[in-house]
């Protein structure tokens, strides 16, 4: 049985799903990197995850239209971010307890909204596999890397993405000087307030289309709490990943890779208890902060509101 | 130089200015402001139930018919708020000294993991007597929870890992935990849950009297209360009176301050994670012994940890204030099994939360209305 792991077509299954699984959290954990890189942390992902995925999963069941389902799930993602902006920058609050808030508010609503508007479990046609041509073809690496749908693509196009705009631009170092030290920042003109608006909302939106990417990409389905925590590892991604895009994409990666080789193993009926490999990503997690912590740090400024002396 | 008449002339009107509140504000004012915060929330969920179809009206009078409408409801509602105030407790405590604890979710279900050891394992025989059974199934929650609560202050403290993170990713493993004993060596006859435990390992309920005293009768209210209110008189103790509930409130309001004090300051990390985890962990043990009487995911894991967040934020971290609002929140959850659709309670959870953390800007605040003047 063992055996069986280790047979090519299986290594390629897995790392095929591995990449795949890794979508939302990219989303999320991107989204999220730009609003702890501005000095906020938003616990409330896993809640504008859930809506978003039901947004993008009823436009979709409704009228068929996947690019429709995605914008909604981003104006929705959007619009959670801007009430999480205007209750940390305005309001000043504490950030670790408001984002359960808007966990729980996230949480119960898609409920809400699931049993009025829809009531029962139905699947719905997500987007489909897009092969790249000819490097789809190649053997083994094709199927694994050229042979996903759009939303997976795009998730890994964000990574250099986020990479460019955070290090090459002025608004990425706006972005960073805001979560280093905000008074410095809002000395030299940078409107503190503008930018953590702005990566909040962005977090927000991305964390829709985190969502979007499991109810009409992934999973193809709505459920009830489908995303299960992965909101909340999206938020332990960029701890993991010291704040840098590409280590939260090698974090996202160790997490849906071990997620996929879990998912093989109970297929294959190996004899690991389902359970203990269920703990694995979790564990996993706590062990990389103890061993990041001394070698990077977190935005100074990271979940200090900041307030204007006038 | 004298003002001289502006060039723009400007229509008399009024202008919000903020002023940072320089003097406590009077004792009636934080209390005020909660319940102007519990209020806009209501507002928000009632809207927010209307654009989904419902009627709020019916809702929230459904919610209080459901809670308080009758003596039997009433014994409900205290059942089902008897885990928010230890784990309500237990965030208090953390929170006090500024340590976000996210955990008490997976410190509750550790403690029932803990008590229901006592009976599966088993470490004490079935026809031991109650008064032995109970107190050590309370010995084993709190070292369960202790146990959960001790992994992110010794990590926080040792290697400044943030608390929030590890606390939270805790809750799933704690889940994953209890379903792999449940799943294999504790599943009953293959089912998701163990057996039942012996009456003698169950918390008395006022129904055992219902002989004695029949107006007991169906009521299931169980010793867990008594629990919960001698936790809370511990809690107001060690906090309030006591020199260590000093250093916690010194390390909470100004840790430098605790430094120079010479406070220990990473000690009191762990040593207050770990009473936390207890007083979540008993929580646990409470609902494990009192309700369910047998080990089982959905009923233990149902969200207790993250209710007892809000609740110790209403209640400004009091524990006298933490019961009340405990009552309060039971009667959500309840009528909430009931309530179609059930998102409402978890969804006007939320909405509370969020007011009350943004109703605190009006506690360091002092919002003026001022008026301008007709220039001119």
């Amino acid at each position: 049985m063992i055996s069986d792991l280790f047979s090519v077509t299986v290594l390629v299954g897995i790392l095929a799903s591995g990449i795949r699984l890794a979508t939302p959290y990219l989303y999320a954990a991107i989204g999220e990197t730009f609003g702890q890189r501005s000095g906020v942390l938003n616990l409330g992902v896993e809640g504008q995850m859930l809506l978003g995925a039901f947004a993008a999963f009823y436009v979709a069941l409704k009228t068929g239209n996947l690019g429709l389902a995605v914008f909604v799930a981003l104006l929705v993602g959007a619009v959670m971010g801007l009430a999480m902006a205007f209750v940390t920058v305005n309001l000043h609050a504490q950030q670790g307890i408001s984002g359960i808030g808007f966990y729980l508010f996230g949480l119960g609503l898609s409920d809400l909204l699931f049993q009025k508007m829809l009531g029962t479990v139905e699947t719905v046609k997500g987007f489909p596999k897009v092969d790249i041509p000819f490097l789809s073809d190649i053997p083994g690496l094709g199927e694994i890397f050229f042979s996903q749908s759009i939303l997976v693509y795009g998730a890994y196009l964000l990574v250099p993405v986020a990479w460019f705009v955070l290090n090459k631009t002025t608004l990425g170092l706006k972005i960073r000087s805001v979560g280093e030290n905000p008074e410095a920042a809002d000395s030299l003109g940078v409107s503190v307030a503008g930018i953590r608006y702005f990566t909040i909302t962005l977090g927000g939106t991305l964390s829709g289309l985190a969502g979007a990417s499991l109810s009409i990409g992934l999973l193809n389905v709505f459920q009830q709490n489908m995303t299960s925590g992965l909101g909340f590892i999206a938020v332990a991604l960029v701890y993991f990943g010291g704040w840098r895009p590409w280590g939260v994409l090698g974090g996202a990666l160790l997490f849906s890779m071990v997620n996929a080789l879990q998912l093989w193993i109970q297929v294959l009926g190996i004899p690991i208890p389902s359970d203990i490999a269920v703990m694995m990503p979790y564990v996993l997690t706590i062990l990389v902060l103890v061993a990041s912590v001394s070698r990077v740090r977190a935005p100074s400024a990271l979940t200090k509101s900041f307030e204007r002396d006038e | 130089m004298t003002e001289t008449t502006s060039p723009k002339t400007r229509r008399g009107g009024f202008r919000l200015q903020l002023e940072p509140r320089l003097s406590e504000p009077s004792r009636w004012f934080p209390a005020a402001v909660s319940l102007g915060a519990i209020f806009v929330a209501l507002v928000l969920g009632g809207i927010v139930i209307a654009f989904a179809g419902g009627d709020p009206f019916r809702s929230y009078a459904h919610i209080a018919r459901a809670s308080f409408g009758s003596l039997g409801v009433i014994s409900d509602t205290i059942v089902k708020a008897t885990p928010i105030i230890l784990t309500a407790l237990a965030c208090s405590v953390a929170f006090r000294m500024k340590l976000w604890n996210i955990g008490a979710e997976g410190q509750f279900i550790m403690g029932a993991f803990g008590a229901s050891a006592i009976v599966l394992t088993p470490i004490l025989p079935a026809e031991t007597p109650r008064w032995l059974f109970v107190p050590v199934m309370m010995l084993a929650g709190m070292l369960g929870g202790a146990l959960w609560g001790f992994i992110p202050g010794y990590l926080k403290a040792k290697f400044n890992v943030n608390e929030i993170i590890s606390s939270l990713m805790l809750n799933y493993i704690a889940i994953a935990w209890i379903n792999y004993w449940i799943f294999g060596v504790w599943s009953e006859g293959g089912f998701q849950m163990s057996a039942k435990f012996p009456d003698n390992a169950w918390l008395p309920r006022l129904l055992d009297y219902a002989e004695s005293i029949p107006a007991f009768r169906g009521l299931t209210t169980h010793a867990g209360l008594l629990i919960g209110i001698l936790a809370a008189f511990v809690v107001w103790l060690v906090i309030y009176r006591s020199r260590w509930g000093y250093e916690i409130r010194l390390i909470g309001d100004n840790p430098r301050a605790a430094n120079y004090a010479g406070i220990n300051i990473a000690r009191n990390v762990i040593f207050v994670m770990m009473l936390s985890g207890a007083l979540a962990g008993l929580g646990g043990m409470s609902e494990v012994t009192g309700v369910v009487h047998r080990l089982q995911t959905s009923p233990i894991a149902a969200g207790y940890g993250f209710t007892g967040i809000i609740v110790a934020w209403l209640a400004k971290l009091h524990p006298a204030v933490v019961i009340l609002v405990s009552i309060l929140f039971g009667a959500l959850l309840l009528a909430g099994r009931e309530i179609q659709p059930s998102g409402v309670p978890k969804m006007i959870q939320g909405i509370i939360l969020v007011s009350l953390i943004a109703s605190d800007f009006l506690l360091r605040y002092r919002v003026r209305l001022i008026r301008t003047e007709v220039e001119g």
